[in-house]
């Protein structure tokens, strides 16, 4: 008997295939679709009613029109990219499927690319109507940062990949006792990666770990923009090469957190 | 029925150089101790082989190295050819694997559930391969239901559509008729063998149901504590202890208690 052949070594149809599946999931469960806008929604209307307050009493604010509710708008690129990356995976734990997956022909990397494309499809379902509500509330148009908006988009959604890359290895690994780093883990981002504050807030050292992360230079181009409306390409271009790394880095450690799931046998037992 | 009847048609074996099915010295050995111990063991195509054993004896363990879930601590699991895990990307579209313990996301309906693994296994047809499946194991009335509604009976119905979904050459089954009342334990094992006959698929399964196994399996493989204890075609294991069913053989083999004369020997 001839060892069969190696079949397509990506395959479109398996991701489609599992896109299916996580869509199916998402229309029968109202709660899922909810909450996906819920949170995004009550997040930016708390910020936009404080920046509303603090331009109505201080004049850099006034000038600073719409930081505040662009970067709540873009932290929730960065968060629900990286949530709806995890969540989609761990449906897959708390289902007890994983390893119906793991035997059939799906691949590792297929399995990545559909958590990718459903990351997009749940972000969008909670970040439109979330936007539209900025827009008719605040008069902020997120939509009106142009191109700039697709180098924001394109950074934070990379970042959030591979964070989101990084916990489902470290949950396939050591099962759901690590569920939670899947709702936490981006919250350690919040103060470094300066959201709301200029780098130059932090203490001196601590702005060296804000530089290596990618996110920070996308905040930074933000406010760049919306307070002294220059489009900065230089952050961009740093940002893209701290991540093209950071996602390299989050594969490979996927890869060996699976293989060391396989040898530890937790791919049959995905409780605790 | 009575033992053997359910494997009347079974189809000759494909002459092969190789086995289905090729385990060598194959050996796990976890932080808290040895789960599989050196076992070989080779499986011709077409036939079904049970796994018996005890809580604790390896089978799981066992099946989940074949399936590639597991990596071995020492030896090799070769299935169609290909050494698991490392070459499983080539066999995983033939072979396929069913076991109470392992769920179908359950707000999904079973036409939803068999539609994605039908796409995953690159299924040709695959709504008119979902209408054959239903009609032959009765889930005709259950596809438009979410599948965590269904009793046990109709999940592990269920389960095995999914695992035929793809007409595998190569079916792995982890006790799959554990929970089930006796009369939808035995409608499994009819399909089961009927998908053996009709196929001449290579059937490895794990149980600890013996009469089971004595029903459907024409060889028998007993584990115990990670090891093979024996293993023989049903009627020899019987005569070997003298016993008359495969139960008092296994009660034997997990109490020590040889009576087999080559044993003795």
């Amino acid at each position: 008997m001839s060892i069969p052949a190696e079949p397509a070594f990506f395959s479109p149809r398996r991701i489609a295939a599992m896109v299916l599946r996580y869509w199916y999931l998402l229309r029968s469960s109202w709660p899922r679709l909810l909450e996906l806008i819920y949170w995004p929604a009550v997040q930016m209307l708390m910020w936009g009613f404080l920046q509303l307050y603090i331009a109505g009493n201080a004049g850099f604010f006034a000038r600073a029109g719409g930081t505040f509710i662009g970067a709540v708008l873009l932290w929730d690129i960065l968060f629900r990219g990286q949530l709806g990356f995890s969540i989609s995976f761990l449906e897959e734990m708390w289902a007890r499927n994983l390893a119906n997956l793991m035997i059939s022909p799906l691949r590792p990397i297929e399995f990545v690319g559909a958590l990718m494309i459903m990351s997009l499809i749940r972000l969008a379902i909670g970040m439109v109507p979330v936007s539209l509500l900025a827009m008719a509330f605040f008069g902020f148009n997120l939509y009106g940062l142009g191109l700039a908006l697709a180098a924001f988009f394109m950074n934070l959604i990379l970042t959030s990949w591979a964070i989101g890359i990084v916990v489902s290895g470290l949950v396939l690994r050591n099962g759901l006792g690590a569920e939670s780093l899947a709702w936490t883990v981006m919250f350690l981002l919040l103060p470094l990666t300066c959201v709301y504050y200029p780098v130059t807030t932090l203490p001196s050292w601590l702005q060296y770990v804000a530089w290596a992360l990618p996110p920070t230079y996308v905040f930074e181009g933000m406010r760049e923009l919306l307070i002294n409306h220059v489009f900065r390409a230089d952050l961009m271009v740093d940002a893209l090469a701290l991540n093209a790394a950071l996602f390299v880095a989050a594969v490979v450690g996927f890869i060996a957190l699976l293989d060391s799931a396989r040898r530890q046998g937790s791919l049959l037992q995905t409780g605790e | 029925m009575r033992k053997g009847q359910l494997c009347g048609a079974v189809p000759t074996p494909v002459e092969s150089a190789e086995p289905a099915i090729a385990v060598d010295r194959l050996a796990k050995t976890y932080k808290s101790g040895v789960a599989v111990d050196g076992i070989s063991f080779a499986l011709e195509q077409g036939t079904i082989t049970g796994l018996l054993g005890g809580n604790g004896a390896g089978k799981t363990t066992t099946i989940a190295m074949i399936l590639g879930l597991i990596i071995p601590t020492a030896g090799t699991a070769r299935v169609l050819g290909a050494e698991m895990p490392r070459q499983r990307d080539r066999v995983l579209q033939r072979m396929n694997f069913e076991s109470p313990y392992v769920d179908m996301p359950a707000r999904l309906t079973t036409r939803q559930n068999l539609k994605v693994f039908a796409k995953l296994y690159g299924v040709e047809d695959a709504a008119a391969r979902i209408e054959e499946l239903a009609a032959e194991l009765d889930l005709v009335e259950l596809l438009d239901r979410p599948t965590g509604k269904l009793s046990a009976g109709q999940k592990t119905r269920v389960s095995l559509a999914k695992a035929l979904i793809n007409r595998p050459e190569i079916l792995l089954l982890d006790e799959p008729t554990a929970s089930l009342d006796p009369d939808t334990a035995d409608w499994v094992r009819a399909r089961i063998a009927r998908y053996r006959g009709e196929r001449g698929a290579t059937i490895l399964l794990a149980s600890h149901n013996m009469a089971e196994v004595e029903r459907l399996c024409e060889r028998v493989i007993i584990m115990k504590k990670g090891r093979i204890e024996d293993d023989g075609t049903p009627r020899a294991l019987l005569a070997r202890y003298g016993r008359r069913t495969l139960e008092e053989v296994f009660l034997d083999v997990a109490r020590g208690r040889l009576q087999s004369s080559e044993a003795a020997q």
